[in-house]
């Protein structure tokens, strides 16, 4: 029987979350008996290549980019997971949703203190996405079925979440690790 | 009168004396019935509704109603639960709740209340308010994008300070915590000392340079679940 | 100038005797000649009434006619109310908008002229209606607005702007407004010849507690829409501990669509006064207080002199009637523009100077109210009753109306109807016997009880208007079959985002996610989820608040998903690949297209 697919991918993260899959340490050999990756970072494959079981998202959504990313992993996957306060709540980058883009992009680039940027341009080119008005968390562009919280979940969180879903158990967290840091 | 008030929370036989409210009868039997805007030792306001009970099949806040003789009280039913996880989620999407880099994350009850209640996720969508931040004070901080308008630093200035220091202004959507002076906390008589300063269950004030003293596993809340040091 | 100011103010102060539970006087006197209560008259108040300056901000900032920052000379407040907007307040709003050069809710650039929307001032059965300052004026249209810019513009006085006086007291020197009472079917209990004295004669002729058996026996229940037995609370009152007992009416006839209060008030006061002075005999009260809301200031003088009468004639003051050892006087205390204060420990705390946040209850008002004394809230309506009963007997009273229920109700009616206006009715009448007396064929729905009551449809107008089916505080708005629904649910909510006072979670926070969910709903954003969503939002609003404001504020939605489904069902739609309909990228890429000056690579068209 094949294994089931699984795809993740960081959007606007720090790629901890990332690290907090790799930190399930040995049992990552067991995941990779119970597992194939598609789409992801850990195996660099850039595009779906197959349906998948399981979907991993880091990090909300910031720019264009991410919500083609995300969009993509919605349609793909059976499952949608939503890994890190940053995916659900937008994080750290979400500081910036009460200030106008065009204010963040004259600090970041123009006004800001350590700002050195003589040819006072706004990097725009097309290479780059467009960035969204504000940072939103991913339930609100695509439907999600599961929340793994933490900054960045425990790699316990992780590896159980995976372990049940992939046996068909329900997904109950323990106290110890329901946690927003 | 009698000296003793007997009634049950969920089927449990609970004893408080006359002019108890049902918390603190439930308290001082062990039973935890949550809460948040009740601040120890300050006067109970019953606005986040947190500790709302089922009191002879009636909603009431446990924090304001008062233990009478006989009465039945239903806390930690599932209907119940999924009431107070609907609050709990309202407070997190009307404020700005970065819990990752926050100073009170792991001693922040708001937090410790969603943990307890198991929340994943509010069920609500963000709002991200614009709110501010007033650091003028030497010693003390307050970042109203945490704040939860609980008024515990209302309470405690006003009744245990006896200073007034903080009230709200404004109503609905628009209500927020202001101090007693045009220019600032700075300009008030707030002290680092004040009951009012440590009387916030969240980060919005804070006393400053005193974050992240106390590393991650070893917090309040890192371990045990608020309340279980009131349940027996 | 500052110092003349400083002088103003501690002269208002000084005249309420530094009082801090005075505080709203103070405030709306400082108001009404600054346009503003500013920093500095903030820090000279505070100074006079010995308060912190962030207490007299807390109550400023609550009240929707005072401000911190400058508002004109003269205020225009546009009525917003849902009849008000199908009658046209939009297109009057727009005329206005551009006579006067600001929008709604801009001040003009020399500081002369506000122009705001104001929830419901009382006056649905003559809308789109507006006040300018404390000036009514009535059945707007697009001359009349542009005649009233004019006017305003051309600093003359507003009330200058009243050409033909309505019906009554409203043509009475002291009130001098084109409002009309719309009084369409008179009744025995409120609209009828009344003496004054008449009724207090007879209760100072019996015992206090002869006088609350009578109120008792004659089942009379609060009028304001909670239906309390009035008996049981005077008696509560009576009996309850404390150095002092009051009697404090509630004129704040907040709700949108009520105006009956108003007619009764403009007509008959004395009744009222009697009510309010027989209560006072019965609980033990030397003062009485009348909670007069804002928007109903154009009737303050005229009461003033009712009262002023009255105490000539010995029907208050010492003695009253010349009884020995019976005292009692009536004030008149202004709000400034709160709906929660109809709400009666609300009502309470912004009679003590305070934001009008409501009060934990116990203590209920009965033992500890007004100033901590034991206090008798009633509404209007119920004191006028309750001088009846005691002029005609009590039994009298009790055969009128339906078991439950006794006596007559007051309704105002609005809305798509031939004949709005107030009806004395006795109670158990049928929604659609109702309907027929009003002039209202094609009704395709029915709100019974404002924005906090409940919305019907024809299935249910068989069923009828008192305490144990359909309560209400007295509103009832009409709406033909052609009315969209959900527009009328997203303006009662927006109402309720408004006026929620934001003491509790539920309210303060609930509110404003229904409106975000509405919204998306009417935009053809919403789910089928979206309905589930509501209703269990709607459901912990309704159980976890803390006054009735919140507690009925999903009422219109709750009772729309119910009896109107198909308006959201048609509406919703279920997306099958898991994208959320409500997040628009084209929308959330605008800004960030204009910034580069290219489209989208990602998703342009």
């Amino acid at each position: 029987m094949a294994k089931p697919k699984v795809a993740t991918a960081s959007l606007a993260g720090c790629f901890g979350c990332h690290m907090s899959i790799l930190d399930i340490d040995e049992r990552i050999l067991q995941l990779i008996d119970l597992v194939d990756f598609n789409k992801s970072p850990i195996d660099d494959i850039k595009e779906f290549t197959d349906r998948c079981a399981v979907g991993l998202i880091e990090g909300g959504c910031c720019n264009e980019e991410n919500v083609r990313v995300l969009r993509d992993f919605r349609k793909h996957c059976d499952v949608l997971i939503a890994v890190g306060e940053c995916s659900m709540m937008g994080g750290l980058p979400a500081m910036r949703n009460a200030v106008p883009l065009k204010e963040c992009l004259h600090e970041a680039y123009l006004g800001g203190p350590t700002v050195y940027n003589p040819t006072k341009i706004i990097p725009g080119d097309k290479e780059l996405p467009l960035l969204l008005d504000k940072v939103y968390p991913i339930q609100s562009v695509v439907k999600v079925d599961y929340f793994l919280p933490g900054c960045p979940p425990p790699a316990d969180t992780i590896w159980q979440a995976l372990v049940a879903l992939l046996n068909n158990k329900p997904l109950e967290l323990p106290y110890e690790l329901i946690k927003y840091d | 009168m009698s000296e003793k008030i007997t009634f049950t929370i969920d089927g449990k036989t609970v004893h408080g004396k006359p002019g108890m409210t049902i918390l603190e009868a439930a308290d001082s039997s062990g039973v935890y019935i949550p809460r948040l805007c009740k601040g120890p030792g300050l006067k109970p306001r019953g606005s986040c509704r947190v500790c709302t009970v089922m009191v002879n099949g009636r909603p009431q806040a446990a924090c304001t109603q008062p233990a009478v003789e006989g009465m039945v009280v239903e806390n930690d039913s599932p209907a119940m639960l999924e009431f107070r996880r609907n609050l709990v989620e309202m407070l997190f999407v009307e404020g700005n709740h970065f819990c990752p880099f926050c100073e009170k994350s792991g001693n922040c009850e708001l937090q410790a209340l969603a943990y307890r209640l198991g929340i994943l996720s509010p069920r609500y969508p963000y709002m991200f308010p614009k709110r501010d931040v007033d650091a003028s004070h030497p010693e003390i901080l307050v970042d109203r994008n945490r704040c939860v308008l609980c008024g515990r630093c209302v309470n405690a200035s006003r009744d245990v300070d006896g200073k007034t220091v903080f009230e709200f202004v404004g109503r609905g959507g628009h209500k927020r915590i202001a101090v007693d002076a045009e220019a600032g906390l700075g300009a008030t008589a707030a002290a680092a000392g004040d009951k009012a300063a440590e009387s916030c269950p969240v980060g919005c004030i804070l006393k400053k340079r005193v974050g992240y003293a106390v590393p991650i596993g070893q917090r309040k809340y890192d371990k045990a679940p608020i309340g279980s040091e009131i349940e027996k | 100038m500052d110092k003349k100011q400083k002088q103003f103010i501690q002269g208002i102060c000084k005249s309420v005797g530094n009082d801090r539970t005075r505080l709203m006087d103070v405030v709306r006197a400082v108001q009404a000649q600054y346009g503003c209560v500013c920093s500095d008259s903030v820090e000279w108040i505070a100074e006079a009434l010995s308060l912190h300056r962030v207490e007299v901000e807390s109550q400023v900032s609550f009240y929707a006619f005072l401000s911190g920052e400058p508002k004109g000379k003269t205020v225009i407040r546009l009525c917003n109310d849902v009849i008000d907007i199908l009658n046209g307040a939009e297109k009057v709003a727009a005329v206005l908008s551009e006579e006067l050069g600001i929008p709604v809710g801009g001040v003009t650039a020399d500081g002369a002229i506000s122009l705001e929307w104001t929830p419901c001032i009382g006056m649905s059965d003559q809308a789109p209606a507006a006040l300018v300052n404390d000036v009514v004026v009535t059945n707007l249209d697009s001359d009349k607005a542009r005649a009233i810019a004019r006017q305003v513009k051309a600093k003359r006085p507003a009330a200058d702007l009243v050409r033909t006086l309505g019906d009554g007291n409203n043509a009475h020197d002291l009130v001098k407004a084109m409002v009309y009472n719309n009084i369409r079917q008179k009744g025995p209990v409120i609209f009828d010849v009344f003496e004054s004295g008449t009724a207090l004669r007879k209760a100072l002729a019996m015992s206090p507690a002869e006088v609350i058996r009578d109120v008792k026996t004659s089942r009379l229940r609060g009028r304001g829409g909670a239906g309390f037995p009035t008996g049981m609370k005077w008696d509560f009152t009576r009996q309850a501990n404390g150095s002092a007992r009051y009697v404090v009416c509630n004129a704040d006839e907040g709700e949108p669509g009520t105006f009956k209060d108003r007619v009764v008030l403009t007509e008959y006061p004395d009744l009222l006064f009697e009510g309010m002075t027989i209560a006072g005999y019965a609980i033990g009260a030397e003062v009485g207080i009348l909670y007069l809301r804002g928007e109903y200031a154009y009737l303050q003088a005229f009461l003033e002199k009712v009262l002023a009468e009255r105490r000539r004639l010995g029907l208050l003051g010492k003695n009253v009637c010349g009884k020995d050892g019976v005292v009692f006087d009536i004030r008149v205390q202004m709000g400034a523009g709160a709906y929660v204060c109809g709400e009666e420990t609300s009502l309470l705390s912004s009679l003590e100077g305070l934001r009008g946040d409501p009060k934990n209850r116990p203590p209920f008002p009965a033992q500890k109210g007004y100033l901590g004394c034991p206090t008798v809230v009633n509404n209007v309506e119920t004191f006028c009753c309750a001088a009846r009963i005691l002029d005609k007997g009590p039994g009298w009273f009790a055969q009128m109306g339906s078991k439950g229920s006794p006596g007559t109700k007051l309704l105002s009616v609005s809305g798509d109807c031939t004949r709005p206006g107030v009806y004395e009715v006795p109670f158990g009448i049928k929604v659609q016997d109702l309907l027929k007396l009003v002039g209202a064929n094609d009704a395709g729905a029915v709100q019974v009880g404002g924005p906090s009551g409940v919305m019907i449809g024809p299935a249910d107008y068989g069923r009828t208007i008192c305490y144990d089916d359909l309560g209400t505080g007295g509103s009832i708005m009409v709406f033909s079959a052609e009315r969209d629904i959900l527009d009328i649910v997203r303006r009662f909510n927006e109402f309720f985002v408004e006026e929620s006072c934001g003491y509790c979670t539920p309210c303060r926070v609930g509110n404003l996610l229904v409106k975000e969910v509405l919204a998306r709903i009417c935009s053809g954003k919403g789910e089928p989820a979206d309905l589930e969503y509501l209703q269990s939002l709607g459901q912990v609003m309704k159980v976890t608040s803390r006054c009735g404001l919140g507690q009925t504020a999903c009422n219109p939605v709750l009772s729309t998903l119910k009896n109107f489904r198909p308006a959201y069902e048609k509406l919703v739609k279920a997306d099958k690949d898991g994208f959320k309909p409500a997040f628009d990228i084209k929308a959330a890429l605008c800004e960030a297209e204009a910034i580069a000056g290219r489209p989208s690579e990602h998703f342009s068209h």
